[in-house]
């Protein structure tokens, strides 16, 4: 491993060969918005909210899975950058049907909580009130899709932590939904251990443990103790 | 000079966003002096006046009358607020659009209902099919989201806007 030295936001910074812009951002202090990186997680690069500038490239890159050069120049916040992550985080509200108010998550939301950090006040795409249900079949959790931005943190807890891939997703775009093995309810699934590390790690209210009503989520992060919970997220 | 004309209306919401406005206790009155409320609750006009400065609209897009309101409301006011989340997302009332308004009747007037089940009549203003915010209907200049915004939040757009400024919502209120 070799230190590689390069500069983000106009800092000088240093990390080693294979880590990821974002580590070495964090490492620095240095704040890049994230929704489906979880550290002790792998990295999909799914929600591309962490996308950032590199100089000498016109495309943008994900922080998450982009791992740094020597003399790379990176760019973390920009009018550009800010109108991405805006539009993106607009994507995921319009996409599902989240109606805050009367959610489980009110104020326990990393997508509520991106939309002030974006400064979302209003969508000005159409929503798309799409057709979703939610499954109530598990003993102790539910699932609802209306919620779901499909980070695929479930899958990978479930996958790369529990080690029983309970988890997958199907189809595609907009039409694209969580499954619980090939695609039966939860409360029948014979992989599931009910654990309940995906309803730990999910940043909305898409999954959520039963008897809890409006606003009564609360995440045990520190219960994964090899999962770092994402801090600076409470309000 | 003469003061700012305001008014507020609530359409498809449940008057928590009105609860709120008030609920900036002696800030009222402080408001109160520096504008004329022209129409709302708060006052007794049965017609949407001409030439308002600033109208505080809460609640979604749901109804012909909704409609033919937000259209009157729009037509005669300088800055529009959509206030809250029913009217900046239609929120609450829009859980509805995946299921359909002829539906949701037959629940609610027809199926739950022991005594006289009867859907409503002519008198009541039909539900168009999708309950909208105001911004999908008519061009909205501010938004104040929240569910309901709080008190402190009305109150520094209204200052703001009584004094000239652009309020600034993005960042400092959430959805909910
Ligand atoms: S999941 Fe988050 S953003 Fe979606 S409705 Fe619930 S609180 Fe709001
Ligand atoms: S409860 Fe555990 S085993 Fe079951 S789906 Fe969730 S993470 Fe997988
Ligand atoms: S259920 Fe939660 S953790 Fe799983 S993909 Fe959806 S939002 Fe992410
Ligand atoms: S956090 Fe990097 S793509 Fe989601």
């Amino acid at each position: 491993m070799s230190v590689l030295t390069l500069t983000i936001e106009g800092r000088d910074v240093a990390g080693q060969t294979g880590h990821t812009i974002l580590q070495v951002a964090r490492e620095n202090g240095i704040a890049i918005p994230t929704l489906c990186h979880l550290q002790g997680l792998s990295d999909v690069g799914a929600c591309r909210l962490c996308v950032v500038e590199v100089e000498g490239q016109r495309k943008l890159f994900p922080a998450c899975v982009t791992t740094i050069d020597e003399g790379m120049k990176v760019t973390v916040n920009s009018e550009r950058l800010a109108a991405h992550r805006r539009r993106i985080v607009e994507l995921l509200f319009t996409e599902r049907n989240h109606i805050c108010s009367v959610c489980v998550a009110d104020r326990n939301c990393e997508l509520q909580d991106l939309a002030v950090e974006v400064g979302l006040t209003h969508f000005d795409l159409p929503l798309l009130s799409p057709q979703a249900v939610v499954d109530a079949t598990h003993e102790r959790f539910g699932i609802d899709h209306n919620r779901c931005v499909l980070c695929t943190r479930c899958v990978r807890v479930c996958d790369e932590i529990e080690g029983a891939h309970t988890w997958d997703v199907m189809g595609r775009g907009t039409e694209a939904r969580l499954i619980t093995d090939m695609g039966i309810p939860w409360g029948d699934s014979n992989t599931c251990t009910s654990c309940g590390k995906c309803v730990q790690v999910c940043p909305t209210g898409a999954l959520f443990e039963k008897g809890r009503s409006v606003a009564e989520a609360r995440r045990r992060r520190p219960y994964l103790p090899y999962l770092v919970a994402h801090e600076g997220r409470t309000r | 000079m003469s003061k700012p004309r305001l008014a507020t209306i609530w359409l498809d919401g449940c008057s928590g966003c009105h609860m709120s406005l008030l609920d900036m206790d002696e800030r009222l009155f402080d408001i109160t002096e520096r504008v004329d409320i022209v129409y709302g609750a708060l006052v007794d006009v049965k017609e949407f006046p001409e030439d308002v400065d600033v109208t505080l609209v809460e609640g979604a897009i749901s109804s012909e009358d909704d409609l033919r309101k937000i259209y009157e409301v729009r037509r005669n006011t300088r800055v529009l607020v959509s206030l809250g989340d029913c009217a900046v997302t239609s929120n609450v009332p829009g859980m509805r659009n995946q299921i359909g308004p002829a539906a949701i009747l037959e629940r609610a007037y027809l199926e739950n209902v022991t005594i006289n089940p009867q859907l409503p009549g002519p008198m009541v203003p039909r539900l168009l099919a999708m309950s909208r915010p105001v911004h999908a209907v008519v061009k909205v200049d501010v938004f104040v989201p929240g569910c309901p915004p709080s008190a402190d939040l009305i109150h520094s757009v209204l200052d703001d806007l009584i004094s000239g400024r652009v309020p600034v919502t993005a960042g400092v209120t959430c959805f909910g």
